[in-house]
């Protein structure tokens, strides 16, 4: 199978950690991803502003440049979303890839069909299903039942985990008193639960609770779930 | 009469209280600040939420019904014109009078002359969603009409002077201690030494009332729904005082919203399980009342229907928003909103509040006119997950943010980067440029800190780094890391 990954904009230039991440899990388990270097971003941003036009060429150019893969892989529930949900109308030549287009736990889960991905990771995690991942993606549980399987972890539950945690890409500038209030709740849950990283499976909306918890200096780590699943007893 | 379907006179836009006087994010900023008012929405809006969740839950086939109530909607918005016109007919022949109002401004004279007719200068109301919408209780004031809101909620905010701030429970705002104050100032035949407790408040409001029903003679109502073959209006609620002002006086007027139409009374057998569960957590609601026209010697004998377009034709011709109009105001996308229950319902300028308000004000008036609710979300989707006739919020939000006009800065910098990241090339070189440019700042940040972020950006980052810290980009792009392997 020929797996493709897609980083997005944001992981390429400030959350390497969590494409390499990803690399490294598929490879553990015997697969080749690809990184087909014409890619650029999904168009998220620019289609919820209220830009469309300007994210038709966007659009296009993720359907050449993922033409011809099995799946494509994308470590980030609210792109793949933006790709499943919007690409078909925006773009209907972008349908087919946007079918193959998958959040990492859907290919591990789904197409894989793997949940232990032998990870080990001495830690108090607790995770934050982001918005887009479940209520758009309907991730459900796939992510935490990858992290379930994972040697040393210790899960910890996030009380109103499906609250939204503000960040909503530009509402966070436009709409900041609004954002800084859901943020303040949804740190305050975090902290309540002792864990010393709070995962997730978008880097924007933990660049946002993490920016809070580093503001607030908590002392938890916000990181990719990806990461932690990339853990070996020799990376941890 | 004129018939609202028709291009020819039809407004495009609706008047009333759904134009936004100050912009949302200005509106909010206010209201985040308010720890009472916070509090308040959180007790309150976690209880409904928690009796929606639990009275949806125990409904084998809800999934089905919200189909149902959507594909009902559906087809009442494809041929509205001619359910309107058997409405009338059906309604006209069981002794109603119909009228037709173009806009807010229309329907409220229609409802002025008709209670002048009457030989009234009060009148007891049902609480309405129609009437806070055109605004009605101010323009029956200038005519000289008094108005009296009989939904208790609905009389707290209004002996406050204040406005609704929630579909459901417009005093939402308040505790029982800003109640309490209330009527000890303005309700004249309140006890002295009246208590918070919600029994007390609840029968000084009855003894307040009942006086009212009384002794008025016409009464104002909307409606929930309208039914085009029967012509029979029904109005759903919870305490009562809707049927004491439905049945006792003499004079009935209905203000009702075109899009309140459902094709037959058997429709109503969706929405009268759909409501009631969605809306208060309740298997059903205490009060249903249902009339046609008049029944001789029993009842209201002079029973008006005003149906109001006021925008709602402009929405109709919108094939992505005209689902907004499906809308049965449960209030249960307010209930689950979190920008809602930090910002509370006044930000949104308009009696309807919440996803909702953010996506059907802005169709009434034109987006123009209420530019900034479409962007009161973050777009999470909790609201499209209630809703009961299966209205998806998150996507008319979007579609209306392509209409909305944009700051020019705003304009610039997304073309830049549209420009940019539409071409491989430049995308490359434009990460290039910002990972070289962050690297010196970045290593200095993580030498004095240990983290690649900053604290303090200038305008407009610095909206971000006001309460978080800002990432910098990382010492070496992904693609950097690839090359390299
Ligand atoms: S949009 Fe849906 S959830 Fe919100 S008030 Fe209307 S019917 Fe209820």
């Amino acid at each position: 199978m020929r797996i493709a990954l897609f980083i997005t904009c944001v992981n390429d230039l400030a959350y390497p950690q969590t494409g390499i991440a990803v690399t490294r899990i598929l490879r553990r388990l015997g697969h080749t991803v690809e990184f087909p270097v014409a890619q650029t971003c999904c168009g998220q941003m620019h289609a919820n502003t209220g830009y469309r036009a300007e994210a038709v060429p966007m659009v296009r150019g993720f359907a050449d440049t993922f033409d011809g893969y099995d799946a494509v892989v994308a470590p980030s529930g609210s792109c793949t979303a933006m790709i499943r949900d919007q690409y078909p109308r925006l773009h209907p030549a972008a349908a087919s890839v946007a079918g193959r287009t998958y959040e990492l736990s859907e290919l591990l889960v789904d197409v894989l069909g793997v949940t232990d991905v032998g990870a080990a990771f001495a830690q108090t995690v607790t995770y934050h299903p982001t918005c887009h991942s479940l209520r758009m993606l309907r991730l459900g549980d796939k992510p935490l039942t990858l992290l379930r399987h994972v040697r040393g972890i210790r899960l910890v539950e996030l009380d109103d985990a499906t609250e939204c945690c503000g960040f909503g890409g530009t509402f966070a500038l436009k709409n900041a008193a609004v954002s800084t209030a859901m943020l303040a709740d949804k740190c305050a849950r975090v902290r309540e639960t002792g864990a010393a990283v709070l995962a997730a499976a978008d880097n924007s909306c933990l660049a946002h609770i993490g920016g809070g918890l580093d503001r607030a200096r908590s002392g938890v780590r916000a990181m990719h779930y990806a990461e932690i699943l990339a853990m070996t007893g020799h990376y941890a | 009469m004129r018939h609202p379907a028709t291009p020819a006179g039809v407004p495009s836009t609706g008047g009333g209280r759904i134009r936004a006087p100050l912009p949302f994010p200005t509106a909010a900023r206010s209201a985040v600040a308010d720890d009472q008012l916070r509090a308040n929405l959180h007790r309150a809006t976690r209880t409904i939420r928690g009796k929606r969740v639990r009275a949806v839950d125990e409904v084998p086939d809800w999934a089905a019904l919200r189909d149902a109530g959507a594909a009902i909607k559906a087809d009442v918005q494809r041929r509205l014109p001619e359910l309107l016109e058997r409405f009338e007919a059906a309604a006209t022949a069981a002794g109603a009078r119909v009228h037709w109002a173009r806009d807010a401004a229309e329907a409220c004279r229609i409802v002025v002359e008709l209670t002048r007719a009457a030989g009234a200068d009060e009148v007891v109301k049902v609480k309405s969603m129609a009437t806070q919408e055109i605004e009605l209780n101010e323009a029956l004031a200038a005519a000289g009409i008094a108005a009296h809101e009989t939904d208790l909620a609905e009389l707290i905010v209004q002996l406050g002077d204040d406005t609704p701030s929630h579909i459901l429970v417009p005093a939402i705002h308040y505790n029982r201690t800003q109640i309490r104050d209330i009527f000890r100032r303005r309700m004249a035949d309140a006890p002295a030494d009246l208590g918070a407790e919600p029994r007390e408040l609840a029968e000084a409001a009855r003894l307040h009332l009942r006086r009212r029903f009384l002794e008025a003679k016409v009464a104002v109502s909307g409606a929930n729904f309208a039914v085009a073959d029967t012509g029979t209006l029904v109005v759903v609620e919870s305490e009562g005082n809707g049927r004491m002002c439905l049945t006792l006086p003499q004079t009935l007027i209905s203000v009702v919203g075109v899009e309140k139409l459902v094709p037959s009374f058997a429709d109503l057998e969706v929405f009268l399980q759909l409501l009631p569960r969605s809306s208060t957590g309740e298997r059903m609601n205490p009060y249903t009342s249902m009339w046609t026209g008049v029944t001789p010697g029993d009842g209201p004998q002079d029973v008006h229907v005003v149906l109001v377009d006021n925008g709602r034709s402009a929405v109709l011709a919108d094939p992505v928003g005209r689902s907004a109009l499906s809308c049965i105001r449960c209030s249960a996308c307010l209930n689950v909103c979190p920008v809602y229950g930090r910002a509370g319902g006044h930000a949104y300028g308009s009696v309807y509040p919440g996803p909702i308000g953010a996506i059907l004000s802005p169709q009434l008036t034109g987006v123009a006119d209420n530019a900034s609710l479409p962007f009161a979300s973050t777009l999470c989707g909790a609201c499209a997950d209630v809703c009961p006739v299966k209205i998806d919020i998150p996507e008319i939000l979007v579609h209306l943010r392509q209409q909305a006009p944009h700051p020019v800065a705003e304009r610039t910098a997304m073309r830049t980067l549209s420009w940019i990241m539409r071409s491989p090339r430049r995308w490359a070189l434009a990460l290039r440029v910002a990972r070289r440019a962050a690297g010196p700042l970045g290593a200095w940040r993580h030498r004095r800190t240990g983290t690649r972020t900053l604290r303090r950006l200038p305008w407009p980052a610095s909206a971000w780094t006001r309460s978080r810290d800002a990432p910098l980009p990382a010492p070496q792009t992904f693609r950097e890391w690839w090359e390299k392997q």
